[in-house]
């Protein structure tokens, strides 16, 4: 256990070290102009002003942890200024659009390896589709679904979704294609037919890739759900947190609504890996 | 006489002499025009039911694509080919054979009883009716006790066991083998042989082995039929003067021995030949 634990807690200690020394670095030149001129100050006075600024350029680790707490316990549930509220927001966009994203990649990948025309003409247009910037793409989406009346929850969903169904099909689509030809041979002698052969030899063989694709896509879609709150007002959700903080020069605001995001993303790959620990516990102990 | 006569014709001789497997004239050619290979060429065959034939040649000459060709797995390019008096489709389609591969070919995720019964959930049968299926054709092999166990769990023998089982899933009355022990070691190779033997002397199944260990082939087999190189052709069919039930030991005796020279005879021909 100490063998596990001593190098994460060596690493954790050096990046607070380098956390506070930069802090005192780039928040200086402010702390000292905010500082009496006329008072003499030794250097730890200067290090304690650049470790408590109220709108500092890199808020020191305490500083982010109590706004997160205040900003978690300082209001009511119902508050908009409740940042668990808020990353209800971003966590229901996330779920929603992976979910979607996750159907379109398996079915996109399921018509390339059944198809052979789908195999040529779909999987360079896949490709292509992730090579533009998510960031051009979503103001767009959300204006054009917007102006079709669709709001709300389903233009960022449908970023979500754009951004998560590519991992899901690439992955999908090598999974698929991993049984040997001595396992379609035999299937082959059962006389099966593509239906079977899909559900008893490729999707059970495909497991292996889908859980590596969704932890990619999980990390995807938490930032493609922030990314989405952003554009037309960001009204609710953490990326209208961390737009409004940016604007107001609220760091301390930005920064807590970053370490929710990234807690978000955790709890993700925490489920992700919990589904994948049942579905090896189910196969006797590997995937 | 014209091909659809002559097929009635095959078709009635093989059900009249309760053959399991009729080939005439069949040849099989992998690809086109100038690079096209001969694989099969002008095998007349008759495998009759309850026999034990094994397949033995050189790497290279057809054997498996023969094997391959019985169970509908590969298409034959002229000649004609029937299993248990129908084409090769139809007796696939009537689950006339299970098949066991050069590798077990279990399914990873499932345990030894779930590939077991895999042929029969693919028919549809129900699960119990299944389940006690699949711990007959176990205990059959001797893996009864380890139904609950996953593939990666057993050793390469035990494995190729367990495939065996899955081929006798569709209580067929042809077990078609293409080199099941090839990649296992000499002991286990022979204690699988010993079991293979009693299997097929207790079931009355046919069986078509393929090989290239004499041995192996002189040990099981009624009938040995000796290929040559590319394209395949049939040398030499040898019946076996061996009595029906046999033991490991009996790899010692004069006729077993006499019977391991003629085959190997046999092969030196067909080499010369080609």
């Amino acid at each position: 256990m100490t063998q596990k634990i001593l190098p994460i807690v060596t690493v954790l200690i050096a990046v607070l070290i380098l956390w506070y020394a930069a802090a005192v670095w780039l928040n200086a030149p402010q702390a000292e102009a905010l500082m009496d001129p006329d008072q003499p100050h030794g250097l730890w006075a200067l290090a304690q002003a650049c470790w408590s600024m109220d709108r500092p350029v890199l808020p020191a680790p305490d500083q982010i942890a109590s706004a997160l707490i205040d900003s978690v316990f300082g209001f009511p549930l119902s508050s908009p200024r409740n940042l668990l509220l808020q990353a209800g927001y971003t966590a229901a966009t996330t779920v929603i659009g992976l979910i979607f994203g996750l159907i379109f990649g398996i079915l996109l990948a399921i018509g390339i390896v059944h198809v052979r025309t789908l195999d040529r003409s779909v999987m360079p247009w896949v490709i292509a589709s992730q090579t533009i910037p998510i960031l051009a793409i979503a103001p767009m989406l959300v204006v054009a679904l917007g102006s079709m009346g669709v709001t709300g929850l389903t233009p960022k969903a449908a970023i979500v979704a754009y951004l998560t169904f590519f991992p899901v099909t690439v992955g999908m689509v090598k999974g698929f294609r991993t049984p040997d030809p001595l396992q379609l041979d035999l299937m082959h002698t059962y006389s099966a037919g593509e239906m079977t052969v899909f559900a008893k030899l490729r999707w059970p063989a495909g497991m292996a890739f889908l859980f590596p694709s969704l932890k990619v896509a999980v990390a995807l879609a938490v930032t493609g759900a922030i990314v989405a709150e952003m554009p037309t007002g960001a009204q609710v959700g953490l990326g209208a947190r961390l737009l409004a903080g940016s604007y107001y020069g609220q760091t301390m605001m930005m920064w807590s609504a970053l370490v929710m995001a990234s807690l978000l993303a955790l709890a993700g790959l925490l489920a992700v890996t919990l589904l994948e620990r049942g579905v090896v516990l189910m196969r006797g102990g590997r995937l | 006489m014209d091909a659809p006569e002559r097929l009635a014709e095959l078709s009635h001789r093989s059900a009249l002499a309760g053959a399991a497997v009729v080939a005439d004239n069949l040849s099989i050619r992998f690809g086109q025009g100038e690079t096209a290979t001969a694989a099969l060429s002008d095998i007349s065959l008759t495998i009759g039911q309850g026999d034990f034939v094994s397949l033995i040649g050189p790497s290279g000459c057809g054997k498996t694509t023969l094997l391959r060709a019985i169970a509908d797995l590969v298409q034959p390019t002229s000649g004609l080919l029937r299993v248990n008096g129908m084409t090769p489709e139809a007796a696939r389609l009537a689950r006339a054979y299970g098949y066991v591969f050069q590798a077990p070919a279990l399914l990873p995720w499932r345990s030894v009883a779930r590939n077991v019964t895999l042929p029969l959930e693919i028919i549809g049968m129900g699960r119990a009716e299944r389940q006690a299926e699949a711990k007959r054709n176990l205990d059959l092999v001797g893996l009864g006790d380890f139904a609950g166990k996953f593939p990666w769990q057993l050793s390469g023998g035990m494995q190729q066991r367990v495939s065996i089982a899955r081929a006798l899933s569709f209580k067929p009355s042809l077990l078609l083998m293409d080199e099941p022990f090839g990649a296992l070691d000499e002991i286990t190779r022979d204690g699988l042989n010993l079991h293979l033997h009693e299997l097929w002397a207790r079931t009355g199944l046919t069986a078509v082995f393929v090989t290239h260990s004499i041995p192996e082939a002189v040990f099981l087999s009624t009938h040995i039929v000796v290929m040559s190189r590319r394209p395949g052709r049939v040398v030499e069919v040898i019946e076996s003067t061996l009595p029906r039930a046999r033991r490991l030991e009996d790899r010692e005796t004069p006729e077993f021995l006499a019977l391991s020279k003629r085959v190997r005879t046999a092969l030196h021909d067909g080499h010369g030949h080609a």
